[in-house]
């Protein structure tokens, strides 16, 4: 090991200035980009939440008129899933995949800088679109048609934005699954991989198998709009609802996309803080496997009231109830990690435990919908809101506020502040859910999803969720001054920053150097 | 402009508050069924909140508890098992029991849900931006049903109504006791046919036809809203159906009947320029206004100015055109096949000498009627 530190100082020269990070290739560098993206893309797609929760504060239009609500509600749904979720877990899997399975680099960096820099030419094209005639987008973030072939030049260009965004995960992918079948360090099997390895590692393949999926959707659509193919047009002989099927047979995976990385993170997090290790890790890997397999056959569930027959509408039930066995061996798992653990709570833990307990909440309600007549009933109504929130943002947010708090340390080489860290988790997981949890009784009310104004009935629980909402945004800029604070200094963090903490990234320096593993790291 | 805004936003928030204070409702549940379907749905909905009440219960009490009791600060040692096949064995079949006990329940109601067999009647609904058309089949009646709250309250100018956002101009209404088969479609985006009350909602689809059933016992008055994003006024599009008893429908049918033919206008009068003006206000407010605004302004960059436009003010036969047929690829409606021959009339000649348009046209409804093929 001492060998391999002093031939890492030896070339830590690195460059610097602007052109360091535009012409990066370095894994770490890259994955900072990443997340800064994210971090900004947040705090923006943030907003025009706030903007939502502020016109339903009351019934009436107060602030926006509703062609405006759905463009916030369009870009606010298109931001946070291409623009924070998914890159936020793109920046970890580059800084931690070579970390954790001793790799100096990712398999193909120049194609790794290419992939992250085509994320900003599609966050300029979707937010530009604010200020095209007629503004953004507005129908809604899974583009059905025919109601996305009535609208303007700002739909073409977030057909093109999603070109962009899917060519550049799909580039990460082939760089996430060939570096971590390729080179990892010798002496670790596949069966010796972190757990967050492998869900990015079945997360990829899902990338790779669903993306072009969406590119076809969309690409039919654009000639739809411009070369008068009547694909989804029904007087020109074609089907509305076949978009549907196409886009949901991307859409449902891609939710598994959103959150695979996110059981990773936590299944890193959990043994750490219980100091014992993972309970029943090849169930773990079984089972995220079975999710991802099983993802690709329930995509009708998103569909029930399109009216499809008996037969599917069964077909669909059936597998979507499926899905809830293999994650709750998951969260028996976890919870059998903790059981007769010695357990502390830092803030990733907490975030972490957070994460277990209200990320099976949003699989309970999923649960729910997955029962056809009661999904019929509830589609499309706040109920569904609520779920998708509370597995979106209990589940991959938190786990993404984890990640960051648990890799902090490594990254800057400083502990972030704790006190400020427990104050955002607090003020997180309790305005959370003032926000979300409303919502469900708001649908089972029926109050429909995506309207600017509601009926009367609904006002107390939308007052509700909208200062929690406020709440919610507002304490996010704890987090922001958290990391710019761990980037700028603190307490020097040492190489293994956590008591429990095991795996090949807390063997290299706080922070980690600039190149690491020259020399690769035996695994026993 | 803003401070007016703000103001308008003010008021808005005081009204509201009196009106939410009148209204005070914690609706923690589903609605009250009131079709056996939606009875079975909220029952189904009651057995799985019960199933999974329990599955929390048990897996975050044993997840609390650890975290109570097996704490490094209580100086609890960390036992160092990590895996037990029969345990996860257990636990990976016992759910697979449990989602067989709701599905089995889940299952007969579906079965029942799709079955749209032998109806007393059927009526046909179709989706527009943004109203519903109902046809009854059989009975060779049909009317449109547009939001009847009135703007100001919209826009927080006066105190709400109680219906709010849920009442419209014409209600769907239907005898009591009696299987109802809609049959769903839409005219121009995909649109939702849902009432809560009744377990049923359909996704009306252009240019296919779906079904679905229901069968009310209790007379009174059902509302919903549509259910799917389909513009700019997807919120404001509610469905009303009023049930009334098999004799109150009879009359009803019979009112409606005498009015529709009490209606028929001939398409060969010929109007002044201010009896088209009149008319043509009224059509212009109900179906045009939405987009357009009633200022003739439209929505800048969304939808285009009437007020001094080229076509408003141009080539009348290119007006009549896009009146009656549309624009392809955009919101604007073929209103060919939606309005009279008189009403396409005025409104188009409203259009040309309202605001500051002074085509002087008058387009008589004869007119109309030579270009339908």
């Amino acid at each position: 090991m001492d060998a391999t530190h002093a031939h890492d100082h030896g070339h830590d020269h690195h460059p610097s200035g602007l052109m360091r990070w535009v012409k990066t290739t370095n894994h770490k560098d890259i994955g900072t980009l990443y997340l800064w993206f994210a971090l900004i893309m947040f705090f923006f797609a943030g907003s025009l939440a706030m903007m939502i929760r502020a016109e339903l504060f009351e019934p009436g239009m107060q602030f926006v008129h509703p062609e405006f609500f759905n463009q916030l509600t369009t870009m606010h749904g298109l931001i946070m899933i291409f623009g924070v979720i998914m890159p936020a877990f793109t920046g970890f899997a580059n800084w931690q995949v070579p970390l954790m399975i001793g790799a100096p680099d990712m398999a193909f960096p120049r194609m790794n800088n290419w992939s992250f820099w085509l994320l900003p030419v599609a966050a300029i094209f979707l937010i530009g679109e604010f200020f095209l005639p007629g503004g953004a987008v507005a129908g809604g973030w899974t583009m059905y048609p025919p109601l996305f072939i009535q609208g303007g030049v700002s739909y073409d260009l977030t057909i093109f934005a999603v070109h962009i965004m899917g060519a550049s995960s799909i580039m990460g992918s082939i760089n996430i699954i060939t570096t971590i079948l390729n080179m990892r360090a010798p002496g670790m099997t596949m069966m010796k991989m972190p757990m967050f390895v492998w869900t990015w590692l079945i997360t990829a393949y899902l990338l790779i198998a669903t993306m072009p999926v969406l590119a076809g959707a969309v690409t039919m659509l654009l000639t739809d709009r411009h070369f008068g193919t009547h694909f989804f047009n029904a007087a020109g002989g074609g089907d509305p609802v076949m978009f549907q099927h196409i886009f949901w047979f991307f859409g449902h995976p891609e939710v598994y996309i959103l959150i695979l990385p996110a059981f990773g993170i936590i299944s890193q997090i959990i043994p750490t803080f219980a100091r014992k290790p993972l309970f029943g890790y090849a169930s773990m890997v079984y089972a995220t496997g079975s999710i991802a397999i099983l993802s690709f056959i329930v995509w009708g569930h998103h569909m029930f009231t399109v009216g499809m027959p008996a037969a599917g509408q069964l077909f669909f039930m059936y597998s979507t109830m499926l899905i809830a066995v293999p994650t709750g061996v998951k969260v028996f798992n976890w919870v059998a990690t903790m059981w007769k653990g010695s357990m502390t709570f830092e803030t990733p833990m907490l975030f972490a435990v957070a994460f277990v307990c209200l990320f099976t909440m949003g699989g309970f309600s999923g649960l729910v919908l997955a029962i056809t007549p009661v999904d019929i009933q509830l589609q499309d109504t706040y109920y569904v809101v609520a779920h998708f929130h509370y597995v979106l943002v209990s589940g991959a947010l938190f786990s993404i506020f984890a990640g960051a708090y648990y890799w902090l340390p490594k990254w800057t080489g400083h502990m972030y502040d704790e006190k400020l860290g427990k104050l955002h988790f607090w003020l997180s997981v309790i305005s959370m859910n003032i926000l979300f949890f409303p919502m469900h009784f708001l649908g089972l009310a029926g109050m429909p999803r995506r309207v600017p104004d509601y009926a009367l009935q609904f006002t107390q629980f939308n007052q509700i969720a909208s200062i929690g909402g406020f709440i919610f945004g507002a304490s996010q800029l704890i987090f922001l001054i958290v990391v710019l604070k761990a980037v700028r200094g603190g307490a020097k963090a040492t190489d293994k920053v956590w008591e429990g903490a095991e795996g090949l990234e807390w063997t290299v320096p706080s922070p980690a150097p600039y190149h690491t593993f020259e020399t690769a790291p035996m695994v026993k | 402009m803003k401070i007016k805004r703000i103001l308008g936003a003010a008021t808005g928030m005081v009204l509201g508050l009196a009106t939410d204070l009148a209204h005070a409702a914690y609706e923690l549940n589903l609605q009250t069924p009131e079709t056996p379907i939606a009875g079975q749905i909220y029952h189904l909905h009651t057995l799985i909140m019960y199933v999974v009440l329990a599955i929390f219960v048990v897996v975050f009490g044993a997840m609390f508890y650890s975290i109570y009791a097996h704490r490094k600060s209580r100086g609890h040692q960390a036992a160092h098992f990590h895996e037990n096949t029969t345990v996860e064995v257990i636990w990976t079949i016992i759910p697979f029991f449990i989602l067989i006990g709701m599905a089995f329940p889940a299952t007969k109601t579906v079965l029942a849900m799709k079955d749209t067999s032998s109806p007393d009647m059927t009526v046909k609904v179709t989706g527009f931006q943004w109203k519903w058309e109902y046809d009854y089949l059989q009975e060779g009646i049909h009317f449109f049903s547009n939001l009847s709250t009135p703007r100001d309250q919209i826009d927080n100018k006066v105190a709400k109504d109680a219906h709010y956002l849920l009442e419209v101009d014409h209600p769907l209404v239907v005898p009591t006791g009696k299987k109802i088969r809609m049959l769903v479609t839409a005219d121009d985006v995909i649109h939702s046919w849902s009432v809560p009350a009744f377990g049923v909602k359909q996704d009306a689809i252009p240019g296919f036809i779906r079904d679905t059933w229901f069968k009310v016992e209790k007379p009174g008055i059902y509302r919903g809203q549509c259910s799917e994003l389909c513009g700019k006024d997807h919120g404001f599009m509610p469905v009303v159906v009023e049930a009334k008893t098999p004799e109150d429908y009879a009359k009803w049918l019979a009112d409606e009947k005498a009015k529709m033919a009490a209606v028929v206008e001939d398409p060969n009068k010929v109007y002044t320029l201010d009896e088209m003006k009149s008319k043509g206000e009224k059509v212009f407010t109900s179906h045009c206004a939405a987009c357009h605004q009633a200022s003739g302004m439209g929505i800048p960059g969304a939808f285009p100015a009437l007020n001094g436009s080229k076509i408003a003010t141009g080539d009348k036969a290119a007006h009549i055109d896009r009146v009656m047929n549309g624009k392809p690829g955009t919101a604007m409606a073929a209103f060919a096949a939606q309005l009279s021959d008189t009403e396409i009339a005025a409104v188009i000649t409203y259009e040309r000498n309202a605001w500051s348009n002074h085509t002087g046209d008058v387009i008589q409804p004869s007119e109309i009627k030579a270009l339908r093929k």
